[in-house]
């Protein structure tokens, strides 16, 4: 029986708030642009993810797309990264462009601003999905078929929405307490839909590759392609192994002395030397198989922590508050018709701001620390507030009712 | 004098009342030398300000504010870093050293971080100990025991000492109350507020955002202070709430630093008020002014508040005050709202009524405004100066 790899990296930078206070609230509205050699410097940031992660990892992937024509990758890349790249880093933004060149790389849809407004505002999350696809038809001449939320942000209602909006597919944590005795090896359909398909991410087998991979307590380190790809084998009756992760994976969350670009290079060659394997892209895993049962998920589940909800961005009192503040200016906002006070304010709306003002310091918390370039989630909240009076104050000036 | 802090590196209204004190005692010409366990620049030409080093240590750095750490930097080169209550051990022995090479009268003592200094330096040169009360221990830990090791030192201290002088019948109340000691032996000197002292005023206002705000038909709330349990400000935040229900067009402005600060940032998210409530941190000079003159309100909301000169301040800008009746300033003065620090709802309701009346905004500053002129520290160095004489009728110099 055939076996496919689906390897879905997602791609992904913020405009970080810089150390944004109440005197600068009304005076200067340039909340994202810290000194370059600042912490919060977006920038800088991105100099440095572009020389670590995406340069020679795309400069690997663009060699094994070429030696190996079955070799498939699909990427979802937001727009607030792609601008990032285009203003700062040309070359990594070209290096993206020939990978999907080859033909073997799929874009998949999301948000724009990688948001949570799928949860606030439909209006708004239909049109960050839309500017997203504009986005990627510009840059790279593909139009997406298959949906992301924000971090997996998934539920049945997603779901219905994407099979409306005429999406064939969709993309979630393959989490156990959805699938219960189930696999996530398998297509689903998800409750409530006619046509949509639901790939779920295999989180032991990904998070093996993005958290464990460097990890010299792991009982099973050092990883190697060899041992992977026979774990992989040994299962007989899978369809797909759903590989979903953070592109930054490479060279950035996993360093290069790790071996991650190792593991990365003998990947394709070990597994395709089984007859019967192959790599598919997100659609084409799709236009493949048939969904095995259908999946009913009434409460949202996404990728991140052990609770595989939305408590890491929304489950603190400064997160809820902040993030319904924010979107409290919606009608205000649009109605001022000004496009740089609309972009600020999507920009805001970047799930990542919420992110950082985690409060779940013991476990999880170690990887929001590793992620949050403010001292604690209580500075991010201030920076984050601040910036959102600013707002407020450019309405005012406008003459709008806040 | 045995002190801590000195301006401009005070964390609060310590230093401010000893600074204007000593300036007010210089007129009555009484000559002062100032001991403080750290060095650094300060502008005072009205007396001595020495620093307490002990021996073998070239000098002490103030790492921040007077709860913080010290940096000790010896002869031989190597430093050392040394908590509060350490802090104030090495302060007496350097204390102790100066004793013997010193000459003065009277020793005057500011609070418990100097009072074992203090009293060693009455056993060496057997001059009377003059124990300046602030606040007390029950004070700073928001009406609970506080520290028994803090409480060891004050007990002491107040014990041993010839007279105790308080800020405010509040402090001496409690006092009594804490420790047992006899109210005779006490007695009230009231802070007041230098006026010379005022920074200027800048026209343009620092808080940008809540002047546009204002000119919105905005009302802005001001507490100023350190973030503190003492200082009671959850119950200012639970009072914004109702206050926010009723006139949503309110802001709240937080200024100042302290252990609560993160507490009070998520408390003010989970009243649904964080878009009401701005905390600015520590602030000094423009910012630090510009928060009294931007608010209509200014409240101090503390729990127990020995003196709490903030009203004064604000004042001083415009601003009226709301104050908890558990502070010293309220004994002084008339013209400003009082309010039972636990009472949230009276609180919010008196806020209310500031905030949707200005008729009763500009009476309450009008007339505080004129109480306020007419504070001054001439009595309160009356009355000290008198205290020192009965324990020293011949020469007075401290």
């Amino acid at each position: 029986m055939s076996k496919s790899i689906v390897l879905y990296l997602h791609v992904h930078q913020p405009y970080r708030v810089r150390h944004y206070t109440i005197f600068d609230a009304g005076n200067a509205s340039n909340y994202f642009d810290a000194p370059y050699d600042g912490r919060e410097s977006n920038e800088r940031i991105l100099h440095k993810v572009a020389e670590k992660s995406y340069l020679p990892t795309n400069q690997r992937l663009l060699e094994l797309l070429h030696t190996h024509p079955e070799f498939r990758l699909s990427l979802s890349i937001t727009g607030t990264v792609l601008e990032q790249l285009e203003k700062w880093s040309p070359d990594a933004l070209k290096s993206f462009q020939d990978l999907v060149a080859t033909g073997q790389v799929e874009i998949v849809a999301e948000t724009y601003h990688h948001s949570l407004a799928f949860f606030y505002s439909r209006g708004e999350f239909e049109t960050q999905v839309d500017m997203h696809r504009r986005k990627v038809q510009q840059l790279f001449g593909q139009t997406p078929q298959v949906f992301r939320n924000t971090e997996l942000a998934y539920n049945n209602d997603l779901a219905y929405w994407a099979d409306q909006a005429g999406f064939k597919g969709i993309l979630a944590e393959g989490w156990d307490a959805v699938l219960g005795w189930r696999k996530p090896n398998y297509l689903y359909r998800p409750s409530y839909t006619q046509n949509i398909k639901l790939l779920l991410k295999n989180y032991k087998l990904s998070d093996d590759i993005a958290f464990r991979f460097g990890d010299h307590a792991w009982s099973e380190w050092p990883l190697t392609a060899d041992k992977f790809t026979h774990w992989l084998n040994s299962d007989v009756d899978a369809q797909t192994y759903n590989l979903f992760m953070d592109y930054e994976t490479f060279g950035e969350h996993q360093w290069h002395e790790s071996g991650i670009f190792d593991f990365l290079n003998h990947l394709p060659e070990q597994w395709l030397r089984t007859p019967g394997n192959d790599f598919k892209t997100v659609s084409e895993a799709i236009d493949s198989f048939e969904p095995v049962d259908t999946l009913d998920v009434p409460q949202t589940v996404t990728w991140a922590d052990t609770e595989r909800d939305l408590s890491a961005w929304l489950g603190n009192s400064l997160q809820e508050s902040s993030i319904k503040c924010l979107y409290a200016l919606e009608q205000q906002i649009l109605g001022s018709e000004d496009w740089a006070l609309i972009e600020d304010w999507r920009r805001l709306q970047t799930s990542d701001h919420f992110y950082y003002m985690c409060t779940k310091w013991f476990n999880d918390g170690d990887i929001h620390a590793y992620f949050s370039p403010y001292e604690s989630p209580y500075e991010a909240y201030m920076n984050f507030m601040n910036a959102y009076h600013d707002l407020r104050f450019r309405l005012i000036q406008k003459g709008i009712e806040v | 004098m045995l002190g801590w802090e000195l301006p401009p590196h005070n964390s609060g209204g310590l230093g401010v009342a000893c600074h204007q004190l000593c300036k007010a005692l210089s007129r009555k010409n009484v000559e002062i030398e100032f001991v403080l366990p750290y060095q650094a620049h300060h502008d005072a030409q009205f007396m001595t300000i020495t620093a307490a080093h002990p021996q073998g240590v070239a000098t002490v750095l103030k790492s921040g504010i007077a709860y913080d750490s010290f940096k000790y930097i010896y002869h031989d080169g190597h430093e050392e870093w040394v908590d509060l209550y350490g802090q104030q051990q090495l302060y007496e022995r350097a204390v102790a050293e100066m004793t013997l090479e010193k000459e003065f009268d009277i020793i005057h003592a500011h609070d418990w971080l100097t009072f074992r200094a203090g009293l060693r330096a009455k056993q060496l040169s057997d001059r009377p100990l003059i124990v300046h009360v602030h606040s007390i221990e029950s004070d700073r830990a928001g009406g609970d025991g506080g520290n028994p090791l803090v409480r060891e030192i004050e007990s002491m201290g107040l014990l041993m000492a010839d007279r105790v002088l308080a800020v405010s019948q509040h402090t001496k109340d409690a006092i009594i109350r804490d420790y047992r000691i006899p109210a005779d032996k006490i007695d009230v000197v009231h802070n007041s507020i230098e006026k010379s002292d005022l920074p200027e005023l800048v026209e343009q206002n620092v808080y940008t955002y809540l002047t546009a705000l204002k000119s919105r038909g905005y009302k802005v709330v001001v507490n100023v202070g350190r973030l503190t349990v003492q200082k009671g400000l959850p119950n200012l935040l639970r009072a914004a709430r109702l206050v926010v229900q009723k006139e949503p067009k309110t802001m709240f402005l937080i200024v100042g630093a302290g252990e609560q600060y993160n507490e009070l940032m998520e408390l003010a998210a989970s009243l649904g008020i964080g878009a009401n409530v701005l905390f600015t941190g520590f602030q000094r000079g423009q910012a630090w002014r510009d928060a009294f003159t931007v608010g209509d309100l200014f409240v101090m909301p503390s729990i127990s508040e020995p003196f709490g000169l903030t009203p004064l301040e604000a004042i001083q800008y415009g601003t009226p005050s709301l104050i908890s009746k558990q502070s010293g300033v309220s004994e002084v003065l008339l013209n400003c709202l009082k309010v039972d620090f636990w009472d949230v709802q009276e609180m919010a309701n008196q806020i209310v009524s500031v905030v949707q009346n200005d008729v009763l905004h500009d009476s309450l500053r009008d007339n505080m405004l004129h109480e306020y002129r007419r504070l001054s520290w001439n009595d309160s160095v009356d009355k000290l100066f008198g205290i020192y004489q009965q324990h020293l009728p011949e020469k007075v110099a401290v």
